[in-house]
């Protein structure tokens, strides 16, 4: 009972949501959304810089259980750099990751983001995982409204 | 300790208790489950889901409607249902008692009827500690008739600011609407007092009484409240079922809520005349099955004792509330005097959903999240609480288990 527990609370799950990485608003953002997850009250917004379509820096602010805290930190973490196009890859995979699909089916590398795994055995808690994503998602698109996982 | 011929035993025996419901000897992931969400719904004693199998298996019929003796049985059944709500809440006339969906749809009956009375300025005063369904449907009139919503703010403690609640009440109020006992916090407000001063200006009032007639006993003449809507899965009662209490005359007052069978005396493309309260509200096939479970939720809780009920649970609340406070980083939300037997509460550094996941993952159901009062959650500036919420089935065995589970809590974030 508690193995799965374990698998879902991993030392890097509760080591960001601890201490958060890039966390707080980013001055130079020329992109930003803000996500809400209604069941559990959790609200995060994402700061993005781009520049010529490579995503220089992504910074988060919010309150947030463990698995949704750690997912924006992990997050922002795994996308410095990318292009906008393997940032919505990188999406996709993650997503397929939390909701169990086939490991075949990840359209990119998913790296450290393999934490998640465990998140697939609770259907409930996959909002939680996915919540900073659909609010990146939502910047990406320049999305002005608020996003909902519901 | 026992003295012969001295009673020290509880008035209530909770292993005989347990006997009746059959869902608390199931287990979830091989362990025995713990049940401590009952705020958000009750488990169902075997007399009511046998109430509902008995309907469906021997007296199906549809009411009011034929002269088959089927329909004669099913009728009486759910008539004679009405009764018993009628005796629970010691309403003066069973046609002062409406059966629909729950407290959401009465609430909804009342917001929708009396819409046509509201002018702009007018204001309904509600708390600060009220279900969304007691806020929504008045934000709703207000947007339809201009109409102002004024709140009663709440202390720490999570008790009505009854000076600020005085002063609230003024010409313009044409409607105050409180939650009787708050599903959020357990806080037990005086509706009695808030009926009173209400009534001293000529001010209807409607009360929620989602989360009190499974507790306490209670009596709508004595408080002498306009309104009282009840839900009845909340009270050991199917879901889908619930019941309104109105005073005749302001029922008679109210125009239909909806329109179609039963709900009339006679229709013709010319007109038609509705028909008389209750029915007046009841339009369609209602959940027969439901109202008769109801009924027998109510001989159920009768049968228990609503006093000897609400000193178990208070005994169980007290146990538990002393239990919390032995945990390090633990905040109580809603400490007010007169409480049910509801903890809410928050956990220095972790979020109350992974509370929630990691209890789950040892059998224990508690719920999670802003428990449909959002305000409640703003006024204590956060985003969520973890809420055990206790009923006569529980024990302190199980308390003790939940605790156990918060230790556990405390080390998977330590
Ligand atoms: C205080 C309170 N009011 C109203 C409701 C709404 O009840 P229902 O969903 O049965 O209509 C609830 C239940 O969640 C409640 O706890």
């Amino acid at each position: 009972m508690m193995s799965q527990l374990d698998e879902l609370y991993q030392e890097v799950i509760l080591d960001h949501n601890k201490s958060p990485r890039n966390f707080g608003a980013l001055d130079s953002a020329n992109l930003q959304a803000e996500g809400h997850n209604p069941l559990c009250g959790d609200k995060v917004k994402v700061f993005i810089e781009i520049q010529k379509g490579l995503i220089r820096n992504v910074t988060f602010q919010g309150a947030g259980c463990a698995i949704s805290t750690a997912s924006a930190s992990l997050m922002t973490e795994s996308l410095k750099g990318k292009t906008v196009q393997e940032a919505r890859k990188l999406m996709d995979s993650f997503h397929d990751l939390v909701t169990g699909q086939d490991e075949e089916s990840y359209s990119c590398e998913i790296g450290k983001l393999a934490v998640f795994e465990g998140v697939k055995k609770y259907p409930v808690r996959v909002k939680c995982a996915t919540l900073a994503w659909h609010t990146l998602q939502a910047a990406l698109n320049q999305d002005k409204a608020p996003v909902t996982t519901e | 300790m026992d003295s012969p011929g001295v009673i020290t035993q509880a008035a209530l025996d909770v292993d005989r208790v347990r006997q009746d419901f059959p869902i608390l000897h199931e287990q979830v992931y091989g362990i025995d489950l713990v049940y401590l969400d009952n705020a958000a719904t009750t488990q169902k004693p075997r007399t009511v889901i046998e109430a509902v199998t008995n309907y469906y298996s021997v007296g199906n019929a549809n009411v009011h409607r034929a002269v088959h003796r089927l329909s004669q049985v099913a009728t009486e059944a759910y008539e004679g249902a009405r009764v018993k709500v009628q005796r629970l809440i010691n309403a003066a006339d069973s046609r002062e008692i409406v059966w629909l969906r729950g407290v959401t749809e009465g609430i909804n009956l009342i917001a929708n009827g009396l819409s046509a009375q509201f002018k702009p300025g007018d204001e309904i005063v509600v708390s600060n500690m009220e279900h969304h369904s007691n806020i929504v449907p008045w934000q709703m009139l207000c947007q339809r008739t201009g109409a102002v919503l004024r709140v009663i703010p709440i202390d720490e403690s999570g008790q009505l600011e009854m000076d600020r609640f005085e002063e609230l009440l003024g010409p313009r109020t044409k409607l105050v609407s409180v939650v009787h006992v708050s599903n959020a916090l357990g806080t037990v407000n005086p509706v009695k007092r808030i009926v009173d001063l209400a009534h001293e200006r000529g001010i209807p009032v409607v009360i929620d009484g989602a989360q009190c007639v499974q507790h306490y006993p209670v009596d709508v003449q004595e408080l002498d409240c306009e309104f009282y809507a009840i839900s009845g899965h909340k009270m050991y009662a199917p879901t889908g079922i619930g019941a309104l209490y109105g005073k005749a005359d302001w029922l008679e007052r109210l125009p239909p809520y909806q329109g179609g069978g039963d709900m009339i005396l006679s229709v013709s493309f010319e007109g038609t005349t509705y028909n008389e309260i209750p029915f007046k509200f009841e339009a369609g096939t209602p959940h027969i099955a439901g109202a008769i479970g109801m009924g027998a939720a109510v001989d159920y809780l009768l049968s228990l004792g609503l006093e000897n009920i609400a000193s178990y649970e208070h005994d169980l609340l007290e146990y538990a509330t002393e239990q919390a406070l032995q945990i390090p980083g633990l905040q109580i939300v809603g400490t007010a005097d007169k409480k049910s037997s509801v903890l809410s509460f928050t956990i220095d550094r972790v979020h109350p959903h992974d509370i929630g996941t990691i209890l789950d993952q040892q059998g224990i159901a508690i719920r999670t999240g802003h428990h449909c009062a959002q305000p409640v959650m703003d006024r204590y500036q956060i985003p969520a609480t973890a809420r055990i919420s206790l009923c006569f089935y529980n024990t302190r065995q199980e308390i003790d288990a939940a605790f156990a589970a918060l230790r556990k809590v405390q080390e998977v974030f330590s």
